[in-house]
């Protein structure tokens, strides 16, 4: 009979043994595939709270401007600029930028602000700003009115309609003061947005700044980030001095630097827990070869080879591990989509430091495919290279002593 | 009746018995010494000893005397200090591992005290388990398998695991899995030490009925004194050595 036929008849002739191994291999899937799905969706959302709602995943300035960003360093966009980012297929929309700094008073307090002047029908396409609206709303071509964040509103104390005043530097160091109603209020999943930006409608920042057709950047989105290497190839071919080309994680290397830092720690702590599922996996599978041991000596007295019993157990080690590991995927399916659609909220207090430190309050899941195969795929071999101890066992055993077990 | 203080004059037994074209196991200066960590155990003395075929043999002797030890390297499972065993001119003990299970598989049949029926599988998948190995197609397995569950008188449990069955059935089968590969000879290690009268009375007539029907060999180790008053051979064993060789 084929090894493979007898090792699946074995494994189901003692169900409880199987189950409670299967299970072992079931929590490890389990386990690592929801806290892998967390760390993942926390690295997406910090990286969505800056490209989707912010920088983009690429940005076109002028040569100068990341070295030192100020309003001087400007351009204005060409026909042909324009024409060679239209032109790359991965880009899916692009909105260009006024961007400057400013300090921002009501009656009585002051605060130094982030002044973004927008185009309000392309804005709203690369980072849908327009959902965010609280109160109040969008802006219109043309519009004299602004959004400001949420937090900044009530730093400043002002509601809809409200008047605020903006100080700052424009272009060349003409004075820019100017006084806007308060069209809507935001509120970003980012706590950093909320605290200082200020969204104006691009003539009317151009105007403020004195800074006629002048952009500091075109910001570009394309479909995800895995068409961003593409597409960076393909516009910093096209695009030359005077501009410069930037991709998101060029421009926050703070933050790509942090999830790399993360990341690393992830490692060791999954390694810790790849250890502690292998370890409980290999308790099992020890227990079961201990049980089995005087049928091991039983088989190999009567004349089976120890080679064909170690094929036998192997198969059914790994027969184990895809059952673990497929019922563990299964079983953590429902689970990871429920956090996905429904993400875990920090308790107050652990909130509180998360919003200080300009993070979102919330424990995001990840969806992603690799999420659930990456465990799979981990576990399985770890199950695999457990295998290898039953078939070391039968090809070690003493038969007189296995036969007294 | 021979008496114990002439135990060396039935040593001799051998020198007789290697003369008779009929056996079909040859012992000469079997030894098994175990290094403990202080001291070491000679578990076997060297032996010499011969079987016809068609023996029915008993090797007694008190606790700890050799018995198991002896029949694990007759049967080879347990590798010898020194000495040989040879069954139909091969010496066993120069078999490579894998040559040696085969050895074991087509010539000697085992039966256990403790039974060993594998558990996960049926009476008659136990019994079918060896004929498996040897690769017999499966109508004859099928007949076989009838015949032996049959002749120990089980046929109404080929699909009863061993769990189902009581001590007596579960040796029976084992009996008949002894048998399945038909083997030169069969070993049986105390096979009736966990068994009631009845089933033990019941084990030995089918045990001596294969012998003298089929004229199988069987060599089994007991305490049993129901057991050796059946044997048509006793062979006393103490401190691993033959100190009575006695036949009927």
């Amino acid at each position: 009979m084929n090894n493979i036929i007898i090792a699946w008849r074995n494994l189901w002739r003692n169900k409880r043994r199987t189950l409670i191994t299967v299970a072992s291999v079931f929590f490890g899937v389990l386990f690592s595939t929801v806290m892998t799905s967390m760390q993942e969706g926390s690295y997406s959302s910090m990286v969505d709270n800056v490209v989707k709602f912010y920088s983009g995943y690429i940005q076109v300035h002028s040569e100068d401007y990341w070295e030192n960003k100020t309003i001087n360093n400007t351009f204005e966009p060409t026909d042909s600029l324009i024409d060679k980012i239209s032109q790359v297929k991965e880009v899916i929309h692009f909105t260009p930028r006024l961007e400057s700094f400013a300090l921002a008073s009501s009656e009585e307090i002051t605060k130094g602000v982030m002044v973004l002047g927008v185009d309000p029908v392309k804005e709203s396409q690369v980072t849908g700003i327009e959902k965010w609206i609280e109160k109040g709303r969008y802006l219109n071509p043309g519009d004299k009115g602004i959004l400001v964040g949420i937090d900044l509103a009530k730093y400043l104390q002002l509601d809809l309609n409200d008047t605020i005043v903006l100080l700052s530097q424009g272009y060349h160091g003409i004075s820019a003061a100017g006084k806007y109603p308060i069209a809507g209020i935001l509120n970003f999943p980012s706590p950093e947005l909320n605290r200082q930006t200020l969204y104006m409608e691009l003539s009317n920042c151009q105007d403020f700044y004195s800074a006629y057709n002048l952009l500091t950047s075109l910001v570009i989105m394309v479909k995800n980030q895995y068409d961003l290497p593409d597409a960076m190839k393909e516009l910093r071919n096209e695009i030359s001095s005077p501009f410069s080309v930037m991709s998101w994680n060029e421009m926050q290397p703070e933050l790509v630097q942090m999830i790399e830092a993360d990341r690393a720690g992830g490692v060791f702590m999954k390694a810790l827990l790849y250890m502690i599922i292998g370890f409980g996996i290999l308790g099992t599978i020890m227990m079961m070869i201990s049980e089995r041991r005087r049928e091991m000596g039983v088989m190999v007295a009567i004349g089976m080879q120890r080679f064909k019993l170690g094929n036998i157990i192997f198969f059914e080690t790994l027969f184990i591990g895809f059952l673990g590991v497929l019922v563990g995927f299964l079983g953590s399916i429902p689970i990871i989509g429920y956090y996905y659609n429904n993400p875990i909220r920090l308790p107050a207090d652990a909130a509180e430091i998360m919003i200080e430190m300009g993070i979102e309050p919330l424990l995001y899941f990840s969806w992603m495919p690799s999420v659930f195969y990456n465990q799979v795929i981990t576990i399985f071999v770890i199950t695999a290279l457990i295998a290898i101890y039953p078939v070391y066992k039968s090809r070690t055993m003493k038969v007189n002593l296995a036969l007294r077990a | 009746m021979p008496v114990r203080q002439d135990w060396k004059v039935y040593r001799n037994v051998r020198t007789l018995n290697k003369s008779n074209k009929m056996s079909i196991i040859e012992i000469n200066n079997l030894t098994k010494i175990y290094d403990g960590s202080e001291v070491e155990v000679i578990a076997v003395n060297g032996i010499d000893l011969s079987f016809d075929k068609g023996e029915f043999a008993a090797i007694v002797g008190p606790s700890g005397s050799g018995k198991t030890t002896f029949l694990n390297l007759l049967g080879g499972l347990d590798r010898p200090t020194s000495g040989e065993v040879i069954v139909d001119g091969v010496n066993i003990w120069n078999l490579k591992s894998r040559k040696l299970i085969d050895f074991r598989m087509n010539n000697i049949g085992f039966v256990f005290q403790s039974y060993n029926l594998i558990p996960v599988l049926t009476a008659k998948e136990n019994v079918e388990f060896v004929m498996h190995l040897q690769g017999r197609p499966k109508a004859e397995r099928y007949k076989r398998t009838r015949e032996l569950m049959e002749s120990v008188g089980l046929a109404d449990r080929l699909n009863s695991r061993p769990a189902k069955l009581s001590g007596g059935q579960q040796q029976r089968v084992a009996v008949a899995r002894a048998l399945a590969s038909k083997p030169k000879f069969i070993l049986a290690d105390e096979p009736t030490a966990n068994l009631d009268s009845k089933s033990t009375e019941n084990l030995l007539d089918i045990m001596e009925n294969l012998n003298k029907d089929e004229n199988i060999t069987f060599i089994f180790s007991t305490h049993d004194a129901r057991v050796v008053k059946k044997a048509r051979r006793v062979i006393t064993i103490e401190d691993g050595k033959v100190v009575w060789d006695e036949k009927r």
